[in-house]
């Protein structure tokens, strides 16, 4: 049963379209799954890895604006955005680990910070390639009709998914757990720590870049305020994993459900306006206290704490 | 033959000589022991072999390649693992999955990873504790598990730093066992080590560091007669 937990999920999700949902409940969808596709990304490197990024927004920033951009630039389809993504997302990952990839800890964590910003200001200022402020509008949307737009990013999803657990199960995430615990000790073990560090950090980058790219083409307009935003992008996929539960295979989607759920809850809030950000502080640091592996890492916890205790051993 | 060599070694760090002109050679098979009062050194000619450090001065060949200037993991690759005195293990993975993660350096696949961590705990006598989180494992354990480790990565040189500080006498004498058994498996053995019952019995050579320096070298009958180290330890306990 267990072993067959994913295929039966993902069987249900792909009945849903035929669920004739309402176009905002096809919405809420597929933002929880393009968040997951996200938490999952960043699983990989600051959850396996442990090297904890706080500038995500500038590979979903990327990956967005490269598909933006062969719209804009070449008038051709963005969803030529995914193939190019790999490349593009790959190449500013590189950049950004040979500079970040150096530090340990926190000092990786403000460099990351530091970048996605610096990537926001560029993409702001470097109106003759993005566009600027006005951002970029695709004219025509390739379907009105939500269904196609959820099947590919639960494409990408399942995809993710299964990436993410072979790697975990394999050398790649041997090597990946053990930086994270000590980065001498893997050293010293015969990792190269530095590649594998790297190759976390662009797995991580271009699964991100796809959530981009895919953003771009669904919401029709992108500016860099909003795909390379700090808070409503870095910060939130931190949330995600961090409620869901990090390194866990299922803790970005639960995070991604919740986090989703709650930002249209509280917008749906009068008079609120940016105290979200306030509100999402507050259960970060509810659930950094009560349930520090997350909702999947602690659920044995939570089971007990809502008195569906198991039976003693 | 050499299996290594560490020719005129000297570090720093700031004003501090940690290490100073040191050199001796290790031959290949023997069991070398290298001891000194705290502070001698010996922790960082350690780390000056195994690449965590690069030398300030001198060099270090290993199997007749300069090592010296290489990182850690590629000395690894070339067969010369270590432990460390203030143990290092993966804490939040299980005592299999710390040994597996090491015996990927060699394999080919998880199949085969699992097939050298499975012997090694077995060697090592870790096989009841192979589902324990090695963070809830005992000093004497955790040190074990350093071992198990490093020969997971199939080395032909093991450098052991104080593997048995903290032991109690059954686990002493389980680990000088395990320390015999690495030997005829043909791997060569440094070992650093404050016990000096121990280290005298299964030493063939001894190697002594006083404040950086090498001041003795020979079999353990010639460094037990030796007057400078004699008055090295005793000076360490009159002022202690
Ligand atoms: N990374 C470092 N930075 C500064 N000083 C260091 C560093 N590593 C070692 N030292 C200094 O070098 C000297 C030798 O230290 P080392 O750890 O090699 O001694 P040791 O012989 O292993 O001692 P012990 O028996 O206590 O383990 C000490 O004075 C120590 O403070
Ligand atoms: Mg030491």
């Amino acid at each position: 049963m267990k072993k067959h937990i994913t295929y039966i999920v993902l069987g249900l999700l792909a009945l849903v379209p035929l669920l004739g949902l309402s176009s905002y409940m096809m919405h809420i969808l597929i933002l929880v799954i393009m968040w997951s596709v996200i938490g999952m990304a960043w699983n990989l490197l600051s959850g396996y890895c442990g090297q904890v990024s706080f500038g995500h927004a500038a590979f979903f920033g990327v990956g967005a604006y490269t598909a933006g951009m062969l719209y804009s630039k070449l008038g051709i389809s963005g969803w030529w955005g995914f193939p190019a993504s790999v490349v593009v997302v790959a190449v500013f990952a590189l950049g950004i680990g040979y500079i970040c990839l150096r530090l340990r800890g926190p000092y990786f964590a403000l460099a990351t910070l530091a970048m996605g910003v610096i990537f926001r200001i560029v993409a702001e200022n470097l109106v003759g390639v993005t566009g600027g402020d006005l951002g970029i509008m695709l004219r025509e949307r390739t379907w009105i009709d939500k269904t196609w737009y959820f099947y590919i990013i639960l494409l990408v999803a399942a995809v993710t998914y299964y990436l993410v657990r072979k790697i975990i199960e394999s050398k790649l995430g041997y090597y990946f757990v053990a930086i994270r615990e000590d980065q001498d000790a893997a050293e010293s073990l015969g990792i190269n720590t530095t590649k594998y560090k790297t190759i976390a950090l662009i797995l991580s980058a271009v699964i991100t870049g796809f959530a981009g790219v895919f953003y771009t083409n669904y919401m029709g307009y992108i500016d860099p305020k909003v795909v390379f935003a700090l808070h409503d992008i870095s910060i939130i996929t931190i949330m995600v994993v961090m409620v869901g539960g990090v390194a866990t295979y299922w803790g970005p989607v639960v995070g991604a459900i919740i986090m989703v759920l709650l930002a249209e809850i509280i917008r749906s809030i009068p008079k609120l306006g940016t105290a979200h950000h306030t509100l999402f502080g507050v259960l970060l640091i509810v659930i950094i206290i009560f349930l520090p592996n997350g909702i999947v890492g602690d659920f044995s916890k939570l089971k007990r704490l809502f008195g569906m205790r198991s039976p003693a051993p | 033959m050499s299996l290594l060599e560490v020719k005129r070694v000297s570090r720093f760090f700031g004003g501090i000589t940690a290490v100073k002109d040191v050199s001796f050679d290790i031959t290949k098979g023997e069991i070398l022991g290298l001891i000194g009062p705290n502070g001698a050194g010996k922790t960082t000619v350690f780390n000056v072999v195994n690449g965590f450090y690069p030398p300030s001065r001198g060099e270090v060949f290993f199997k007749g390649e300069q090592i010296s200037g290489l990182k850690p993991h590629q000395i690894c690759q070339r067969g010369l693992a270590r432990t460390f005195q203030v143990v290092k293990p993966l804490q939040r993975m299980s005592v299999l999955d710390n040994v597996v993660a090491s015996a990927f350096l060699r394999a080919r696949d998880r199949k085969e990873a699992d097939a050298i961590a499975a012997e090694v705990l077995n060697f090592t006598s870790l096989d009841e504790d192979r589902n324990v989180i090695s963070k809830g494992l005992p000093l004497g354990k955790r040190k074990r598990l350093e071992i198990a480790r490093a020969l997971a990565t199939r080395p032909d040189l093991l450098l052991l730093d104080e593997s048995f500080a903290g032991l109690n006498p059954s686990e002493l004498d389980e680990s000088i066992q395990i320390i015999r058994n690495i030997k005829k498996k043909g791997i060569t053995i440094m070992i650093i080590e404050h016990h000096m019952k121990v280290i005298m019995s299964i030493s063939d050579r001894i190697v002594v560091l006083n404040y950086g320096e090498k001041i003795a070298e020979g079999s353990p009958l010639e460094i037990g007669r030796n007057p400078l180290v004699v008055e090295a330890y005793l000076g360490e306990a009159q002022s202690a």
